[in-house]
């Protein structure tokens, strides 16, 4: 029955992957390797790490057939809540000031997830409502100013790189020690998994074809710490990502309330009638994203260190974007976190290359739009070639 | 014999790694009804498809002949314009549009880009007479039922200047009197109108009343043509030719074993969901026992979907009151988590809207509502969750290349049996079955009749609903009949015939 599973491409499913290598690899071109250069790799997680963020709540909602357009105002309005908890006459501890702003988030996810859920207001009607309110509520708390700087503690998210518990050498030796645990995990973790499978009598790749896999992964690992290690090290957004990317990969894809969220999106009332409590899945996707989105607004303000009345402005369409880039469907049902990071990606190495051949923001967005509308083809096409 | 209008000559349709059509022959006399039947997947859809330019000339071998020229249509107007028109079994009509609209969509009444109204509403009229609706022509779609909107379908098939009119299933989801109805229109419109007829359906005893000729498909294949005229056409003969062996027996024999009262529910009412007055469950009282298969016969409206949903977790109407008691206690049931963990399941009627997950593979079709089974600490084992999908498609016998395989590819039939696969694995007590074999074959059929008893043998309660009578007959031990959100009768498997049940059906109708 298990046809022994044999190496072959799947479009569908590494499609935005090649893109984005091929775009990485033509930039890279056009920038004289600037874009691949550490320095400019850690400046370009730390530009796209909130839409990054962004899209990882996004795509929950996505997967349940909603959206949530408000995400732009609530990392404003998270950012003028901080800060005027952090800066100026208050000056709360940093770590408060944080906690209060996440939330601030719940709270809006409370929000929108009660009236989407359970009054069954239209997602897109509901958040729209949002995208106004909290942006108003936003200029009201700012008056329209921009507040700032922040305590060095709160950049610390969004700018610092790793500390190095080497010290005095020359090498970055918490990005090395990192990697070094990650390719460990990573072995061990993989191994586990084949016994698994093994165990339950399942078909397996060969062995030489497996063992050829693993090295490439951990090379790669290997490559990319080292890559990190020429420039002051590992961002720490980058560690958040990683981290933010694992457990919610794990979570949608592994667990109970992930499967129960596809379910949603591949068709709610079927899942209802199979015992799901449907409008709580609803629910806590919109509160996971109220959290995630403050936790958003946090990273920008941190980033640009101030707060601003118009921050986030057109965040949400970004986020829409990696996750519809990345794969998933708008009808629902059809995505993965890995893939709208990818999504988010592509839009980032785009911008920041473009931006450092000197392509001015104007096309910029304009080649964007066309991305995103050439990556929807792309997968349509892709369907309708496998009927 | 009358003229050949249409001849389908050794057409044969690939699909990547299917030959959905090796090799079909069929003559379409003019002025005839022409029944086309086969088991699911035998190619009928496929080639109706061919035939009105879905599938373009081109894409499939073989030759289609009208009128005495062959055809090679590049899309369905091309058809059209032939007076070839298909009436999908899924409707298309605009529900938010006029029956008026609806009528000449595509084919609007207009001058210059200008619709004349007038025009428009003089021609609607005379069509709606034509097939018996009394409705306004300003009615609204979604105001009136299925079965009148399959009369506005036909309607606007004769406002195109139909010559052959294909009918696809046509009266799956009518009641008995709208099929008739609906039968009688076609016998009507081939006698007065000189209209020639394809007609798509599973269901023999209407092919045997309206049809002149019936092609048998089977795999793909022309079995042979019967023509009533000539031979002597019986429901038993047309299943020989479809399965291509006698079926002797249509439902497997079982030796019940029943046992003590398990489920009862008592002085059940329920409200309709959009008028909270309105009472649709009139104070219903059940009994299952162990082992047993009770069936709930009815004609279409009588409230038996309604009745098992409200039950499964009021997962229909309003202000539900009555209780359930299982082995003597009374359980909760008020929503659908409680009551599949009290033991109760239910496997719908409509099995693409509320049953599967179109997208989603066998496996996890299976396994959705027993996900908390498969899982420690809320992480699901996936090793277990393939193991338990491998189990089940060799259980049920369910044909497909793997359990990766998305359920949208299945056929009927093995789609029935991935949802029967889902609630057998979450273990119910009872197992409440709304239409199992709805749009299937009568070889699946077959084999989910012998699933139900082998499930009774273990010792389920069984609650089987079925507008086809004989299943009814065929498959209970005890039958309840129901009409409007009442009870109107019971009967043992020996009383049961019928006549009985039309009967008390007719009966209650008349106390009201």
């Amino acid at each position: 029955m298990n046809q022994g599973r044999k190496f072959h491409l799947d479009f569908k499913k590494y499609g935005m992957v090649i893109a984005l290598v091929v775009i990485t690899a033509l930039f890279q071109w056009l920038t004289e390797g600037v874009l691949l250069a550490p320095m400019n790799i850690s400046k370009l997680l730390m530009q796209n790490g909130y839409i990054l963020i962004l899209a990882i709540g996004m795509l929950p909602i996505i997967l349940t057939g909603d959206i949530d357009l408000s995400v732009g105002s609530v990392v404003a309005l998270v950012g003028a809540v901080t800060s005027k908890l952090l800066v100026g006459e208050a000056r709360m501890p940093v770590a408060l000031g944080i906690a209060i702003g996440l939330l601030v988030g719940i709270l809006i996810g409370i929000w929108h997830g009660f009236w989407i859920a359970y009054v069954k207001v239209p997602a897109f009607i509901a958040t729209l409502a949002g995208m106004l309110f909290f942006r108003g509520l936003t200029l009201v708390i700012t008056q329209g100013k921009t507040i700032g700087p922040y305590p060095d503690a709160y950049q610390y998210i969004a700018q610092a790189y790793l500390p190095d518990v080497g010290g005095a050498s020359q090498i970055h030796l918490t990005t090395i020690l990192i990697g070094a645990a990650l390719i460990v995990v990573f072995l061990i973790t993989q191994l586990q998994k084949r016994r698994r499978e093994i165990s339950y009598g399942f078909a397996v790749s060969g062995s030489g074809v497996y063992t050829l896999k693993l090295v490439v992964m951990a090379g790669l690992i290997a490559f990319a710490t080292y890559w990190f290690t020429r420039f002051k090290g590992a961002p720490v957004i980058l560690l958040i990502l990683g981290l933010l990317t694992f457990v919610y990969s794990f979570v949608t894809e592994k667990t109970v309330l992930g499967r129960h969220i596809y379910a949603l999106g591949g068709n709610e009332r079927a899942t209802a009638l199979s015992g799901i409590k449907t409008k709580r899945v609803k629910f806590m996707t919109f509160v996971n994203m109220g959290l995630l989105a403050a936790f958003a607004g946090i990273v920008y303000s941190a980033r640009i260190n101030c707060a601003n009345p118009t921050a986030g402005d057109g965040f949400e369409l970004d986020a829409i974007a990696a996750c519809y880039i990345g794969g998933a469907s708008a009808s629902g049902g059809v995505g993965r976190i890995s893939g709208a990071i990818v999504g988010g990606l592509v839009m980032g190495v785009l911008n920041n290359g473009m931006s450092i051949i000197g392509v001015g923001t104007d096309w910029q967005k304009s080649i964007k739009g066309l991305v995103l509308l050439a990556a929807v083809v792309f997968d349509i096409v892709n369907q309708t070639k496998k009927k | 014999m009358t003229k050949v209008l249409l001849e389908i000559q050794n057409i044969v349709k690939e699909f990547p790694g299917v030959r959905a059509l090796d090799n079909v022959n069929i003559k379409v006399r003019e002025k005839t009804i022409h029944a086309l039947v086969g088991e699911n997947g035998a190619g009928k859809s496929t080639l109706m498809k061919v035939l009105s330019g879905v599938h373009p000339h081109g894409t499939y071998e073989g030759k289609i002949i009208w009128d005495g020229g062959e055809c090679r249509f590049r899309d369905i107007r091309e058809s059209e314009k032939k007076g070839i028109v298909i009436i999908h079994q899924e409707l298309a009509l605009i529900p938010q549009l006029s029956i008026m609209e609806n009528l000449f969509l595509g084919n609007e009444q207009q001058k210059k880009g200008v619709i004349d109204w007038e025009k428009c509403r003089f021609e609607a009229i005379r069509l709606m007479e034509l097939v018996g609706l009394k409705e306004k022509p300003e009615t609204l779609i979604n105001q009136i039922g299925v079965g009148k909107q399959q009369l506005v379908e036909i309607a606007k098939a004769l406002a195109k200047k139909v010559r052959l009119l294909i009918l696809d299933e046509p009266t799956a989801a009518l009641n008995e009197e709208e099929s008739e109805r609906l039968l009688n229109l076609i016998l009507r419109l081939r006698d007065d109108h000189g209209m020639t007829g394809i007609i798509i359906s599973h269901k023999l005893a209407e092919v045997t009343k309206v049809a002149d000729d019936i092609t048998v498909l089977r795999d793909g294949s022309t079995v042979e043509t019967l023509f009533a005229a000539s031979d002597l056409i019986t429901e038993e003969r047309i299943i020989q030719g479809m399965v291509g062996r006698e079926l002797t027996n249509l439902y497997p024999s079982r030796d019940s074993e029943i046992g003590e009262v398990r489920f009862e529910i008592r002085d059940w009412v329920v409200y309709s969901e959009e008028y909270k007055d309105k009472i649709m469950i009139d104070h219903i009282n059940m009994k299952i026992k162990r082992g047993e298969v009770v069936g709930i016969a009815g004609l279409m409206g009588a409230g038996r979907t309604e009745f098992a949903m409200s039950v499964f977790g009021r997962s229909f109407g309003s202000r539900v009151q009555g209780i359930v008691v299982k082995d003597g206690t009374e359980i909760n049931v008020s929503t659908v988590s409680s009551a599949i963990e009290n033991g109760i399941a239910y496997l719908t009627e409509d099995r693409k809207a509320l049953g599967l997950l179109l997208q989603e593979s066998i496996k996890g079709n299976i396994s959705l509502p027993s996900l908390h089974k498969l899982a420690r600490k809320g992480v699901v084992n996936q090793n277990e969750e393939i193991k338990v999908a491998e189990e089940y498609i060799e259980r049920l016998g369910i044909k497909a290349p793997g359990i990766f395989q998305t359920t949208n590819n299945l056929s009927g039939g093995n789609q029935q049996k991935v949802l029967l696969a889902r609630w057998i694995y979450a273990d119910p007590d009872l197992l409440i079955l709304d239409e199992p074999t709805r749009g299937i074959d009568v070889g699946a059929k077959y084999e989910i009749y012998h699933i139900i008893n082998e499930l009774a043998a273990q010792g389920k309660c069984i609650l089987v609903i079925s507008s086809e009578l004989p299943e009814v007959l065929g498959t209970s031990d005890r039958i309840y009949v129901m009409n409007e959100g009442r009870i109107a009768g019971e009967f043992t498997r020996e009383e049961a015939t019928q006549e009985k049940i039309m009967k008390s059906i007719l009966q209650s109708n008349r106390r009201n």
